[in-house]
């Protein structure tokens, strides 16, 4: 392997560290300056990622080349540290790179009269790193590591404007939330190793050493098909937390309070993904644990369509597209489920387009509104023009409009499921409609019509206040914008060496019927008005309230950590800690030491010839000793 | 026969004159009698070949040290009271006897070490100060610190004002 | 005939002296005298020593004997003057200050 590809590599996975570094070390104090370094140094990682595709285009090779240098070395346990080139390693570090630097481009004008510019950028920045650490990882360590420096990232981003309790309150609850789902990864992950050889010494984290040995192991008959299972489960809570999959999705929405771009970079394109991203990479062990499998499928199932249910009922328009991440990322997760590795990196990828254009669009909206609750928008198709062009061609994507990215990947996935499953079938073809019904909706309210902004945030009152977001905005919108569009065409699934799939046009049909049903609806009930959308709620009265409630998930949460964890758990253990660590341990201690020294101090006359005497007796017994012995 | 002679007459008197020293009433008493201490412990020194110690003894040792004591018991001119000794019997007998116990000892050790074998180490002032300012000049300059903070160390002390 | 182990039960000798001054005197001007009549048995054993094995290390050791002696007593003095002006005594017991 020529050594300029693997410095391009290195670089790819260095250059957000070391913009991340220059930021800390003499950008504090000057917001241009650090976005001008986060902006280059995730550029850069952009380019050396397109020089290795030009390079690996066309090649089939299954592993292109790996490069690391040795990080943790013990006696029979040596971690390295490095990177690992491979489709789909590169895939996503070009998803990863590419996305970003639009956002970051993006960001530079969104967060401009921001107080904290600096620290927002070197947090991107550290984040970029963590996230190419997870995609270029060369073994379980450093993928962890990187799995748990993009949980602090995102908390920390979360928490950007942590004087909002919201905020600060969003940042906490989706640290915690990963938090168990990571505890769950980290014994798959120890499990993983352990099972990996009987001698401890040849024991590995390494990816591919550890796939070799496990396979061979798994042939020989060597380990019991149990605890396989149970270390797919286990490796499976990682995505579920990581990818906001039911029931660990609750992190998510509430996620939304940090700065736009943020969710549109963590989560919305990248972060959340990773859960998918790991995998993929994972493949070769969940795709031989069948009840694994069927796991995933189901909670992806499940996810996509709960959560589309959630985002009919919701407001505000960031968390709409919240939990229309949650479905989409299910449908990721159940494609994986359904055996199709390629299919849900493709709809990774496409996802990774639309969403951060959608969401893009809606923080170009809230830049010029300040205002997210679509129902105090309205007629922004007139105010904002390039805005809502950008977000009418990420909501079609969304919504599997034929000849749009999203069309292609989701159809792929509907082809994956019919083959296999019925009722998943069916289920992804209603979360294909309700998607497209939440996403008409979105347009019709907040876009369409006449604006019902109210008149605090321009002078002349109605929509006239509002302006067009300026060119540093929007171009990187255009840029999105063109790759949902095309994002059907890049042949995606080729380059990760999947046959190309046949085009069902009957499939094809009925998702595309679904959509138009949603449409339709949406139609109906927004624009026409033809049923008040105050009757539908009456109507369902039932399920809308249970879905406004959000199946009572937080609520039954805040129960459990409430009344179970803080009254049952805490209390018992702070009895334990009155009655037997300070009653008896600490001051029973206390009382030990205060009787031993009163008794004492009655040695300690402070008179020096006694001491001198005593001394003298020590001297003594010991010259004793050693002249009797 | 002459040595012996020398060694027999400098060292009882040197005895005698450190059992006055812890005897006496009276502190000056007690100072004077170790300047004679002093003075046999240089004529053995002497004896023993270490010259240029015995020129030390009699400089630093009587003549400086020796000297600042009576300074002090001078510039203190002690009271009576002061100058009392009595102790409780107990521990004077007590320490006495310890005393008596470990010089058993000491001399059972050096019963049991038996005899160094004999050799030449004169102790002139050319031989010192070579072995002085070579093998052990690094010790020597650190004495400085020593000195200066036992310096620093006494005024301090002594210049304090009494605190009421 | 002068052996070294006569130089060394003279320092034996002294030594206790010394300490018994130590151990029954009360005045603490006493006790610093007593302390140079130990040091002083020490430094004979050394030069005796020196002298047995024909090494000069002895010697050496004594020089700075003599000078630590000569540090610790101009602090002893100090602290001796400083205890007659505060406490208006020289009596080690009447100093127990550093007792509970």
């Amino acid at each position: 392997m020529p050594a300029d590809l693997v410095s391009c590599a290195w670089a790819i996975l260095l250059s957000p560290l070391a913009a991340a570094a220059l930021i800390l070390l003499a950008g504090v104090h000057r917001p241009k300056l650090s976005a001008a370094a986060a902006i280059a140094g995730l550029l850069t990682g952009f380019l050396c990622a397109v020089r290795l595709f030009l390079h690996a285009h066309g090649r089939h090779d299954a592993l292109l080349f790996e490069s690391s240098v040795s990080w943790i070395a013990l006696p029979g346990l040596t971690i390295p540290f490095g990177v690992l080139i491979d489709p789909l390693s590169l895939l996503m570090a070009l998803i990863v790179t590419g996305v970003g630097s639009l956002i970051f481009i993006y960001a530079a004008g969104y967060m401009a009269e921001d107080a904290a510019v600096s620290r927002f950028y070197g947090l991107l920045s550290l984040f970029a790193f963590s996230m190419l650490t997870i995609v270029l990882a060369t073994n379980w360590i450093q993928l962890f590591i990187g799995w748990e420096l993009v949980g602090f990232s995102s908390y920390m981003l979360i928490g950007h404007w942590y004087a909002k309790p919201s905020a600060a309150e969003a940042g906490k609850k989706a640290f915690m939330v990963n938090r168990v789902a990571d505890f769950g990864f980290m014994l798959g992950i120890l499990a993983l190793w352990a099972a990996s050889s009987p001698t401890v010494s040849q024991r590995s984290f390494h990816f591919l050493t550890l796939e070799r040995q496990l396979s061979s192991a798994i042939q020989a008959g060597l380990i019991p098909a149990g605890t396989l299972t149970l270390i797919g489960l286990l490796l499976f809570c990682g995505p579920l937390g990581k990818s906001a999959q039911f029931p660990l999705h609750v992190w998510l929405p509430d996620a939304m309070e940090g700065p736009t771009p943020v969710s549109a970079l963590i989560h919305a394109a990248t972060m959340v993904a990773a859960g998918v991203y790991l995998l993929c990479r994972a493949f070769w062990l969940f795709s031989g644990l069948p009840e694994v499998m069927t796991v995933i499928m189901w909670v992806g199932g499940a996810t996509a369509f709960l959560s589309a249910c959630l985002a009919l009922v919701e407001n505000d328009l960031k968390r709409i597209l919240a939990y229309s991440t949650l479905s989409q990322l299910g449908y990721m997760v159940m494609a994986v489920g359904l055996g199709g590795r390629a299919e849900g990196m493709y709809h990774l990828g496409t996802h990774a387009f639309f969403k951060a254009l959608l969401f893009l669009s809606a923080g170009s909206v809230m830049h010029a509104t300040h205002e997210l609750d679509i129902w105090k928008l309205g007629g922004l198709a007139r105010s904002m023009r390039w805005t809502s062009a950008c977000f009418l061609v990420g909501a079609l994507a969304l919504a599997g409009f034929p000849g749009l990215s999203g069309f292609f990947s989701k159809d792929e996935i509907l082809v994956l499921a019919r083959g296999h499953h019925l009722g998943i079938y069916v289920l992804a073809t209603l979360t294909a409609g309700l998607t497209a019904f939440y996403t008409a909706r979105v347009w019709f309210v907040a876009f369409t019509g006449s604006s019902r902004l109210s008149t605090r945030h321009g002078a002349g009152g109605g929509h006239h206040g509002v302006q067009e977001s300026p060119p540093i905005m929007l171009v990187p919108l255009f840029v999105l914008a063109a790759l949902s569009v095309a994002g059907g065409y890049l042949g995606i699934p080729r380059f990760l060496g999947a046959s190309h799939a046949e085009f069902h046009w009957d499939v094809a049909a009925t998702s595309v019927a679904a959509a138009l049903t949603g449409l339709t609806l949406a139609w109906l009930i927004y624009k026409r008005q033809a049923v008040s959308a105050q009757q539908v709620v009456q109507a369902l009265a039932l399920p809308y309230s249970f879905l406004q409630r959000r199946y009572w998930i937080d609520e039954m949460y805040g129960w459990y950590v409430a009344t179970v964890q803080q009254k049952l758990i805490a209390g018992l253990c702070a009895w334990v800690e009155r009655v037997v660590i300070i009653g008896a341990a600490v001051n029973g201690t206390a009382w030990l030491t205060r009787g031993a020294g009163l008794l004492l101090r009655r040695c300690q006359t402070g008179r020096v010839q006694t001491y001198v005497f005593v001394f003298l007796i020590g001297v003594a017994g010991l010259l004793t000793i050693a002249l009797t012995r | 026969m002459a040595e012996a002679a020398s060694f027999y007459i400098f060292s009882g008197l040197m005895l005698l004159a450190a059992l006055s020293v812890v005897s006496n009433r009276r502190p000056i008493y007690s100072v004077l009698s170790l300047l004679v201490v002093m003075f046999c412990l240089a004529a053995l020194f002497v004896m023993l070949g270490a010259y240029f110690i015995a020129a030390l003894q009699i400089l630093l040792y009587a003549g400086a040290v020796l000297v600042l004591f009576l300074f002090v018991v001078m510039l203190l001119n002690l009271s009576p009271e002061a100058l009392s000794r009595t102790r409780i019997f107990t521990l004077r007998g007590a320490g006495t006897l310890a005393a008596l116990f470990l010089f058993v000892c000491l001399a059972r050790i050096l019963a049991s070490v038996g005899e160094p074998p004999t050799g030449e180490a004169r102790g002139t002032v050319e031989a010192v100060g070579r072995e002085l300012f070579s093998a052990y000049l690094l010790p020597f300059e650190l004495t400085s610190f020593i000195i200066l903070a036992a310096i620093i160390g006494a005024v301090t002390l002594a210049k304090r004002e009494p605190s009421k | 005939m002068v052996t070294p182990t006569h130089y060394l039960v003279v320092s034996a000798l002294l030594f206790c002296i010394g300490l018994a001054g130590i151990l029954t005197r009360r005045n603490v001007l006493m006790i610093l005298l007593c302390i140079e009549l130990m040091f002083n048995a020490a430094n004979l054993a050394f030069i005796a020593y020196a002298d047995a094995w024909g090494n000069l290390g002895g010697q050496m050791a004594v020089f700075f004997i003599i000078v630590v002696a000569a540090a610790e007593v101009t602090v002893g003095l100090a602290i001796a003057i400083l205890l007659s002006r505060q406490l208006r005594t020289l009596n080690a017991d009447e100093v127990s200050l550093l007792k509970w």
